[in-house]
């Protein structure tokens, strides 16, 4: 067991020797958590304006699903997509089980709710101030989600930020579905899993390092895209 | 201040004849009744409106007059009776040639120029010199890239009144547009209000502002709890009201 200052440094020198294994698994944690995110995001974003704009029988039941399925267990949701994935599942043929893809596929079902569920909310209230304005030019509903999601724009991408941060940080789907083999599925949180029960703490802990940066950085520019878009009055 | 009235009344209809509306009138309700959470609000209404010139509504809070406006302008399903354009029920196709003015303008998060726009590409007209003739006639050219809504009060409502012309309606809706406007920002309003009358917009203005009645109006309706009592041309109704409500209302008295 290192002592704490130890794997400090340990962490530090790896990443700014740019290390090979650990620029690998970054690079495969962004690409896997925002192609998810770009899935869900398209699909969320729908299902949430769409939710806000229209009255059918059963939305209160569809609202309430959507926004109890945002704490959809990451474990359950991967033993799910692992079922489907499987050799013995619907979807064995498809060969995608322990593949980056099944990685994105556990990810985007995971924040998927998360992103509907929260723009639901924000296009409807935005649609509440609007919503005479727009029965009076005869706004068709398509065109009125496409404006309602153009007039949200800021206030979804602290929604979308929401879905990325929940993404990025939960290792329970990803380790089902992805299996953690080395150079293929390795993420920042199941290397930081992995190496953790093995004591590697140094490789564990600068790979957290990462992980808090990337959030603090993507957070800081959201944050200041905003303040920019009040400044504007079109927050 | 700087004179923001329209300098020279361009004409936004130019692809129109004058009168292009006329089909939608007489134009009126049938028994008409609205009732919401049991009460009843507008109370079995009968009334015919002509195609030219300016009606003004008017009538104490609660009288139901916005609740008319919304009933004749379909944004609004009425509990009872019709709302008949031209001796048609009011359907999306008469909609689309209606617009209406809010009290308080509805701003999209954008810039004023694509306030315009929006309307534009919905009628599928999107064009940069219309959407220039149209800000210029709304003393708005130079604001063209500010973001709407932080427009001062009269100058949001200028825009509301521009982008709702921009549809080129037969039928302009306006409810209480002015309420909360300064003296010089309601003569704006006004002035471009008057402008879309004399090219043969039909024009249904609420006020509780006698003056501007008088300035505006060609015809009263008045209202008072969820009843027409009135309906007269408009200087027979300043001259001599016929009912004793309109001349309480109109001698500044409190009528319940």
């Amino acid at each position: 067991m290192q002592d704490f200052g130890q794997a400090f440094l340990t962490a530090f020198s790896l990443l700014f020797s740019f290390d090979a294994d650990l620029m690998e698994v970054i690079g495969l944690s962004l690409r896997v958590s925002l192609t998810a995110l770009l899935v869900a995001g398209l699909i969320g974003l729908s299902i949430g304006a769409l939710l806000a704009v229209t009255r059918f029988p059963g939305r209160g039941v569809a609202l309430v699903v959507v926004n109890s399925m945002m704490g959809l267990p990451p474990v359950v949701v991967g033993l799910i997509i692992y079922m489907l994935l499987s050799n013995a599942g619907p979807l064995g043929f498809l060969g995608l089980l322990y593949t980056p893809t099944a990685m994105i596929i556990a990810q985007a079902v995971l924040i998927l709710p998360i992103i509907a569920a929260l723009s639901r909310q924000v296009i409807e209230d935005l649609h509440n101030e609007y919503a005479d304005q727009f029965r009076s030019f005869c706004v068709p509903t398509g065109r009125m989600m496409a404006e309602l999601l153009w007039d949200a724009r800021y206030s979804l991408l602290t929604v979308m930020l929401a879905g990325l941060g929940r993404a990025m940080a939960e290792v329970g789907a990803v380790i089902i579905v992805g299996g953690n083999i080395n150079h293929l599925t390795r993420v920042m949180t199941t290397t930081i899993a992995l190496e953790t029960s093995k004591g590697d703490l140094a490789l564990a802990l600068g790979l957290g390092v990462v992980l808090l940066t990337i959030a603090l950085t993507i957070n800081a520019a959201v944050m200041g895209l905003n303040a920019t878009a009040k400044r504007q009055a079109y927050a | 201040m700087p004179d923001l009235r329209p300098a020279n009344v361009i004409d936004l209809r130019s692809n129109q004849d004058a009168g292009a509306g006329a089909d939608l009138f007489p134009a009126g309700v049938e028994d008409l009744t609205y009732q919401a959470g049991g009460t009843v609000l507008i109370k079995g209404i009968d009334l015919t409106l002509n195609a030219d010139g300016v009606t003004v509504i008017m009538g104490p809070n609660g009288a139901g007059k916005s609740l008319l406006l919304r009933l004749m302008h379909g944004l609004l399903e009425p509990s009872g009776g019709h709302v008949t354009w031209g001796g048609r029920l009011l359907d999306d196709a008469i909609r689309r040639r209606q617009a209406m003015v809010f009290q308080r303008a509805v701003m999209l998060r954008r810039s004023v120029a694509a306030n315009i726009d929006s309307v534009l590409r919905l009628r599928g007209r999107a064009d940069p010199a219309r959407r220039r003739d149209i800000l210029e006639h709304a003393g708005l050219a130079d604001r063209a890239e500010q973001p709407a809504r932080l427009l001062s009060g009269g100058e949001q409502q200028r825009l509301a009144l521009a982008r709702a012309l921009a549809t080129e309606p037969d039928v302009l809706f306006m409810d209480e547009p002015t309420s909360n406007l300064d003296p010089a920002s309601t003569l704006v309003i006004e002035d471009i209000t008057k402008a879309a009358r004399d090219r043969g917009t039909k024009i249904i203005f609420i006020t509780h502002d006698m003056g501007q009645a008088r300035r505006l109006a060609d015809d009263v309706v008045f209202m008072h709890r969820g009843k027409v009592l009135e309906h007269s041309p408009a200087a027979a109704f300043f001259n001599q009201p016929a009912s004793a409500e309109a001349g309480d209302y109109m001698a500044g008295k409190i009528i319940l």
